[in-house]
């Protein structure tokens, strides 16, 4: 009790100071970084946060020319506690931008935190649809690809192949729905049977009898983290990889997966916004400088982190460090002027990226090492989301 | 085809049912013979499977790693028994609940402390692949592997109780406490031996789905409420109940997971089938504890009427 009062006497304090202070350029730019750090799925939010605090680095410890200052918090996987670190860091350490987290369902408990106190929270990953339609925000922005963005890429492609049967499997959460309908939207065969198993499930041994028992052409499934180790690794020792096309959105065949689960993914397909082989300047520093400084490959995941505090960059620097004018920063971060490391994109009036989507196939490089590789032309070109219709923001 | 869905769905339960089992018998004797309300049981199965992995990188065998895993833990629960745990019997549950649950927090963080939040356990190289049982019935290796050990296991323990002197004073002491002190049996070694083997069995159990699931810090929790759900449909203090509740959780766990949503797409429209039947096998398992707990309070093999 006397705790809370001793933080209510010193957030008071420190409120009255910043209300005091003359809207001049901050001294320093503050950051708040909520992620999955711990348990089966930590290597997501690792890779952002080591992306994102690489950009740090090779900036000089600023961002937009201002001391970046970045405060990292691990949400365990609980939405409880992301919401009760979003709460702290908006409201207590009063930070200029929100960002880090993995997974759509911690995202939307901490999201009212940050947008309903005039904080701009940068999606690195989770971009869930409602916020793409009537939730749409201004203090919103998903610097990744909308959560469906990947399934109906995967959904061209399959269409694409001619395949004729396709078992969808999820978790029973937003994104898990967000993603197979994204595959239907624009899959065009027939879907055998469609799955959703318990977030955060490890164990799929009876998903994968119904597998074996309904015998597809395909199976699609989107299961982040280590969801999807498991279930490739049980997958695989169940010796339905011999019979069966395993399709995967972007992330559940990357460097984290490959590093798990080894040999046995070669040749899967996957499909996604950005690969290490982009061949754009940005995108070589960004891999070069990252395998570098961690010495392992980069993931979809540690792009997005990457880009996060690229976009923060730009911003801060093309309001001249004025962050406290929130109508400034925020036309200045929808315009995105960075090189992104996946090369050209824009900002819908939604703030969902209109970008390029292409299919990976996993290879060995020269080195002998399993590594994602762009196959072919884009899957789409210049794609937004099936959302933004429904977002009032003009 | 149908047919080998379902036995390959049946060998799932078993595997499902035989590891809870090894976490169950040790709950449900502890609960039953010293009235002890153990929440930090799932923590010791979470102390085996860090053991498991921290010994099997070490020594680089997984069998040499699980063994010494099992030996391990069981002296962590000794340790515990002896030291702190022995001072709650004589309280009343919410103080244990409160006690144990703070075990709980403590274990946790010292585990993060030592290992960090997760180690890699991979299962041996040869047990990688698939085995086909029967023609068109392929089933994973590891997993018979931990059939099998789960099923040698019961069998030893069910003798043990049943056949030996440690086992009778174990059957003693669930049935009747006061008599079976009056008895001059040695009750603090019994409880000591008794937790040492419970927590023996939740490191085999940790160990062996370490492989399958994840090392990591939290995962004691998940399972200690199905361990709960489990001697409560089994009855309190009974090994046989606690065998039985496990392979009834077991089955109905992925038998619903995987036979619901065929059942509900016959008479609910497919939009309807498909939100319904995920939330429903979510929570088949309580259907099942609460309709045992309405029929038969005491659970299905009280060890005390």
């Amino acid at each position: 009790m006397r705790n809370r009062l001793m933080a209510g006497l010193i957030a008071g304090t420190l409120a009255a100071l910043t209300a005091a202070s003359p809207a001049l350029a901050a001294d320093k730019v503050k950051i708040g970084f909520v992620s999955t750090l711990s348990g089966p799925s930590a290597a997501l939010g690792v890779d952002i946060r080591d992306a994102f605090m690489l950009a740090v680095k090779l900036n000089g410890g600023r961002l937009g020319g201002l001391p970046a200052e970045v405060t990292i918090v691990d949400d365990q996987f609980k939405p409880d506690v992301g919401k009760q670190a979003f709460e702290r860091l908006v409201k207590r350490d009063k930070v200029d931008f929100m960002t880090g987290v993995v997974f759509s369902n911690i995202m939307l408990a901490g999201l009212p935190e940050a947008v309903g106190n005039n904080t701009f929270y940068l999606s690195p990953n989770a971009a869930p649809s409602p916020v793409a339609g009537k939730d749409c925000n201004p203090y919103f922005f998903a610097v990744s690809w909308p959560n469906d963005a990947y399934h109906e890429a995967a959904g061209q492609y399959a269409t694409n192949q001619g395949v004729k049967s396709a078992f969808l499997m999820a978790p029973n959460y937003q994104a898990g729905k967000d993603s197979l309908a994204g595959f239907k939207r624009f899959y065009k065969g027939q879907v055998v049977a469609e799955v959703y198993t318990k977030l955060g499930e490890l164990d799929y041994a009876a998903e994968l009898a119904q597998i074996r028992a309904a015998r597809p052409e395909v199976v699609y499934t989107f299961l982040p983290g280590g969801m999807g180790i498991n279930f490739i690794k049980q997958f695989v020792a169940a010796g339905l990889n011999k019979s069966i096309k395993l399709i995967q959105p972007g992330f559940g065949t990357d460097q984290d997966v490959i590093r798990a689960v080894g040999d046995s993914m070669l040749g899967l397909f996957d499909a996604a916004h950005w690969g290490m082989d982009l061949d754009n300047a940005a995108n070589k520093r960004f891999v070069a400088e990252f395998e570098k400084e961690y010495k392992r490959l980069p993931t979809v995941y540690a792009s997005q982190g990457y880009d996060t505090a690229m976009l923060i960059d730009s911003a801060v620097r093309a309001v001249g460090g004025k962050i406290e004018d929130k109508d400034a920063v925020r036309r200045a971060l929808k315009a995105a002027r960075f090189d992104s490391v996946r090369g050209e994109f824009k900002f819908n009036t939604n703030q969902y990226p209109v970008q390029n989507y292409y299919l990976r196939e996993i290879q060995k490089d020269a080195q002998g090492r399993l590594v994602n590789r762009i196959v072919g032309r884009p899957v789409f070109t210049a794609h937004g989301d099936a959302y933004v219709q429904d977002c009032p923001m003009r | 085809m149908t047919g080998i869905l379902l036995l390959e769905q049946a060998l799932n339960g078993l595997q499902f049912g035989l590891m809870l089992f090894l976490l169950a018998s040790g709950l449900t004797l502890v609960f039953g013979i010293m009235d002890m309300i153990n929440l930090a049981h799932g923590a010791l199965y979470m102390v085996g499977a860090f053991f498991a992995a921290w010994l099997t990188a070490l020594t680089g065998t997984f069998v040499g790693g699980v063994l010494l895993a099992i030996v391990l833990t069981a002296a962590v629960g000794m340790v515990l028994e002896s030291t702190l745990l022995r001072t709650l019997y004589a309280r009343d549950h919410l103080s244990q609940v409160l006690a144990t649950f703070a075990l709980i927090l403590i274990l946790n963080e010292s585990v993060r402390m030592i290992w960090g939040s997760d180690l890699p356990l991979r299962a041996p190289a040869a047990l990688a692949g698939p085995v086909e049982l029967l023609p068109g019935l392929y089933y994973p290796s590891y997993r018979l592997l931990i059939i099998a050990v789960g099923l040698v296991l019961a069998v030893v323990l069910y003798l043990l109780v049943t056949r030996t002197r440690m086992g009778a004073l174990v059957r003693a002491g669930a049935s009747n406490r006061e008599m079976a002190l009056a008895m001059g049996v040695n009750i603090r070694r019994l409880y000591t031996a008794v937790f040492g083997l419970g927590a023996a069995l939740c490191a085999v159990a940790g160990a062996m789905l370490g492989p399958l699931l994840a090392v990591q810090v939290g995962m004691g929790e998940t399972i200690l409420i199905l361990a709960f759900v489990v001697i409560v449909i089994g009855g309190i203090g009974s090994i046989w109940g606690a065998f039985v509740g496990s392979l009834l959780v077991g089955f109905v766990d992925t038998m619903g997971r995987s036979l619901l949503p065929f059942l509900f797409r016959e008479f609910l429209p497919p939009q309807w089938a498909a939100a319904a039947a995920p939330a429903v096998a979510s929570i088949l398992i309580y259907l099942l504890m609460a309709a045992v707990l309405f029929l038969r309070p005491q659970g299905l093999f009280a060890a005390r009427s």
